[in-house]
């Protein structure tokens, strides 16, 4: 039961990533959400497709795509290369682009129910009182969502540092960089070191225990009755 | 008038256009049988759809004009829904504080009184979930006032309520009416609420509005079914004029004289609107002597319709009021009955309603 | 449901409040800035190294040695040689590369990935057929023919190395048809070994540089496959990007210092 500092490394970009990626996609993922829950497109279904790819795209398949584009040689690397900026594969940006992506249907997923189990009703009532469209969003449409709010956090949250083969394909295995920890205990059980694999990884499943834990406790306390 | 609306709702195949007035004042009633539009027509009023080619007018300010639209936020109006629909994540003072940060400018609304008349008092720290049905029906109407709306939209508030419910509820919303200046647009399917709280009442039947007016114009005109229902009946506004100390008798003073009721039941000078079901008067071609009923006035007949093979309807002009009586065909008969006979009427009994 | 208690969780950030995104916001930046300067404080005295995973541990003690003597430390990747080859070919930024093959270093070459001439053997695998019990193969390869056992594990027959190896040796002995049913393929070799070690497996067909890292009472029964029933199992480093420090380092993993450790560690040398 040893915990080296590289595991200690490990684990802050773990941590990092997890931040990073939880806050972009619920940026990113709330619009979306609220467009994929209220949208009458009749295309729409199509949008939906797409957000659930990475739920059965193999890991390391999506993260060898994003390779083919992200490296200096892929259409979105090499045109940031050109711009003299670094091609984002094998860097901590370009695993943030990689979580994004892989995590997105478990942040967008929650939040789009939430906001569809909101019903159009307490935005009219909203409108009518004279709340207008951004006014109505985030007094009414984010409070009410709340508990699919958290859901999704804690979702991204875990799903980003739990995830393997994607950070494994996009990052590299970089240590200090782009090592994260189910790398780690990827790596300490390759090389058959099963104490420190058994440290981190129990570490990881109690850490992911309890998160999932904090979901169903705080579902009971957001539980608002249907009026 | 004060809204004035020409709503096309249905696409290609299937069209519907649908004219409105309502005036500036008290309250105006779209009454109809369910599915007949009213809830779309109020939605549309409100902006909370969009149909083409329609146009919304309020006061000087166009709702929806043919280059125009005013998003519902915009438009000095307040919606109360079939359901109470508040925002169950604010306590029932959040909900109410939640239309007085969003009021307009100029809209001077005291929120205590609107608390009172809804007996909100108590209820201001609850949770939403900790209401009744009844409770939550009048935060939501309290909401609604608190924004301190031109025109006040309701949806059937009392549909969706259990009778005790209702009953607790109408008294409120009389008291709504007659205390603040706001008009209302009041959608309803029973013909008991519209009597009590309309003025001015809509008619609305499958293919649109059937015919609008006055409330007492309304319910006595024999050629809009109302008149034609088992419980059809006239409402009049009187005013308390003196008791009768001996009996235990309210004299209550209309322009055709004075009718009596059992009992102390308004103070004097105060105004109540009564009502008179067709199925409570009778005719008499003399003044009756030696009999039970107190309240005989003289009436000059105005028309008269056939309502199915063995009875007919009758429309009276008492004083300056129109009051129904149904009759039998052989009583017409032997009355003799002819447009603008002098017959004397005979009321049994009478619905207090204020 | 009121509005403090949405607050838990620092969820009030959502309510309107945008002080808090904006603090969020500037953790998440600052947090940023620190590791940019972290990576780059050690740059110039490290070699990125891509290692095979079945060679990282001996590396390891490689490495120390040559931090020691030369003072250039490695940053080592473990992984399998396929995704460090795709990994390569994309912009990976590592150094050196020391594969669990011959082939995929020499395609590097013929790529332009890899400096010509660098690619060099560095170490030979050795397949051995292994149980954790002890006295299971004593008898060598008779207990392959034998029904008391229910598992045999080997590496992926059609990309590890190791599981192309245990193919060969199971053809030459006739029994790769017979022993279909009683195979178990792990991912790598490393899986295969898994297999075995946690009583899954009765038997494989392993690394000895896997079986020799175990303490000495733990590494049950061993029986060499000889060299002659597989083709050799010839580990190729190739440097990425040119420089004197990756030179210096292919040259000491050459050298007798290093070729004494990988010889310790279970693997022949050319």
């Amino acid at each position: 039961m040893t915990f080296t500092e590289a595991d200690f490394q490990a684990l802050v970009i773990t941590l990092k990533l997890a931040a990073w990626t939880t806050s972009i996609l619920l940026f990113l993922g709330t619009p979306l959400a609220w467009w994929l829950a209220r949208s009458t497109w009749r295309y729409r279904f199509v949008a939906e497709a797409v957000v659930a790819l990475p739920l059965i795209l193999p890991p390391t398949v999506l993260g060898f795509y994003l390779l083919l584009v992200l490296g200096p040689q892929g259409w979105l690397g090499g045109w940031m290369n050109s711009l003299g900026l670094e091609a984002p594969a094998f860097t901590f940006s370009g695993l943030v682009m990689g979580s994004v992506l892989y995590s997105l249907p478990f942040v967008v997923q929650p939040l789009q129910d939430a906001f569809s189990s909101i019903g159009r009703r307490p935005l009219e009532v909203a409108a009518t009182l004279g709340a207008a469209p951004w006014d109505r969003f985030f007094s009414v449409a984010v409070p009410l969502a709340m508990p699919g709010f958290l859901t999704a956090t804690v979702l991204g949250f875990a799903h980003t540092i739990g995830e393997f083969g994607v950070v494994l394909m996009i990052g590299g295995n970089i240590p200090g960089q782009t090592k994260v920890l189910s790398i780690a205990i990827y790596d300490h059980v390759e090389s058959m070191e099963y104490g420190q694999a058994h440290t981190l990884a129990g570490g990881l499943l109690l850490a992911s225990f309890v998160l999932l834990m904090l979901i169903y406790a705080s579902h009971r306390r957001f539980r608002f009755t249907k009026i | 008038m004060t809204l004035r609306a020409s709503i096309s709702f249905g696409q290609k195949h299937f069209q519907k256009k649908m004219d409105l007035e309502a005036p500036s004042h008290g309250v105006t009633a779209l009454f109809g049988p369910s599915g007949c539009g009213k809830t779309s027509l109020l939605r549309a009023l409100a902006g909370l759809d969009r149909h083409a080619e329609s146009e919304v007018q309020f006061r000087d300010q166009i709702w929806q004009g043919k280059a125009r639209w005013l998003p519902p936020h915009k438009r000095s109006l307040a919606f109360v829904f079939q359901e109470p629909s508040l925002f169950a994540h604010l306590t029932v003072l959040g909900n109410l504080k939640y239309a007085v940060k969003r009021r307009r400018e100029q809209a001077a609304v005291d929120l205590d009184e609107v608390i009172a008349l809804l007996h909100l008092n108590e209820l201001l720290p609850r949770k939403i979930h900790q209401l009744s049905g009844g409770e939550k029906q009048r935060v939501a109407i309290a909401r609604a006032l608190a924004k301190g709306p031109e025109i006040l939209l309701m949806d059937e508030p009392l549909a969706s309520l259990d009778l005790q419910s209702k009953r607790s509820l109408l008294p409120m919303l009389e008291a709504v009416t007659w205390k603040l200046s706001t008009p209302i647009l009041y959608v309803s399917h029973s013909l008991e609420e519209v009597t009590r709280l309309a003025n001015y009442l809509v008619l609305m039947g499958e293919p649109g509005v059937l015919a609008s007016g006055p409330i007492d114009e309304m319910l006595t005109n024999l050629d809009l079914p109302l008149a034609r229902d088992a419980d059809a009946c006239a409402v009049m506004e009187a005013t308390c004029v003196g008791f009768d100390e001996e009996f235990h008798l309210t004299s209550l003073g209309f322009s055709g004289g004075h009718l009596v009721v059992p009992g102390r039941v308004v103070a004097l000078g105060k105004q109540v609107r009564l009502r008179i079901a067709a199925r409570d008067v009778s005719l008499t071609l003399q003044h009756q002597q030696g009999t039970s009923i107190q309240n005989i006035f003289p009436a000059t007949v105005e028309a008269f319709q056939n309502q199915g093979d063995a009875q007919v309807l009758v429309r009276l002009r008492v004083g300056e009021v129109g009051i129904l009586a149904r009759i039998t065909q052989k009583s017409a008969a032997e009355l003799g009955l002819t447009s603008q006979q002098r017959v004397f009427a005979q009321i049994k009994s009478v619905g207090l309603l204020h | 449901m009121n509005s403090n208690s949405i607050s838990f969780f620092g969820f009030a950030c959502l309510r309107c409040q945008p002080q808090w995104v904006w603090a969020w916001s500037l953790v998440l930046l600052v947090s940023c800035v620190k590791q940019e300067t972290g990576v780059q404080g050690g740059d110039s005295l490290s070699l990125h190294v891509a290692v095979a995973s079945n060679f990282a541990q001996t590396l390891e003690e490689v490495g120390a040695v040559f931090e020691r003597e030369i003072g250039i430390s490695l940053v080592l990747s473990p992984g399998s040689t396929g995704k460090h080859y795709a990994q390569i070919v994309h912009g990976a930024p590592f150094d050196v590369f020391l594969a669990a093959d011959a082939e995929h270093p020499q395609r590097l070459v013929e790529q332009g990935f890899g400096v010509a001439g660098s690619n060099r053997c560095y170490a030979m695998g050795r397949l051995v057929l292994w149980s954790a019990q002890p006295g299971f193969v004593d008898k060598g390869i008779e207990v392959l023919e034998q029904n008391h056992w229910h598992h045999l594990a080997v590496a992926n027959p059609e990309f590890a190395p190791y599981g192309k190896a245990a193919r060969s040796a199971l053809e030459g002995l006739g029994l790769w048809q017979s022993l279909q049913a009683r195979l178990v393929r792990g991912e790598n070799v490393g899986q295969a070994f898994q297999f075995v070690l946690s009583g899954n497996a009765e038997l494989g067909l392993v690394a000895r540089s896997q079986v020799l890292r175990l303490a000495a009472e733990a590494r049950g029964s061993i029986w060499e496959v000889p060299q002659t029933m597989y083709p050799p199992l010839r580990q190729y480093a190739v440097i990425l990007r040119d420089g004197d420090e990756a030179k210096a380092f292919l040259q000491f993993l050459l050298g007798e210092e290093a070729r004494k450790i990988i010889r310790a560690a279970g693997y022949d040398l050319p």
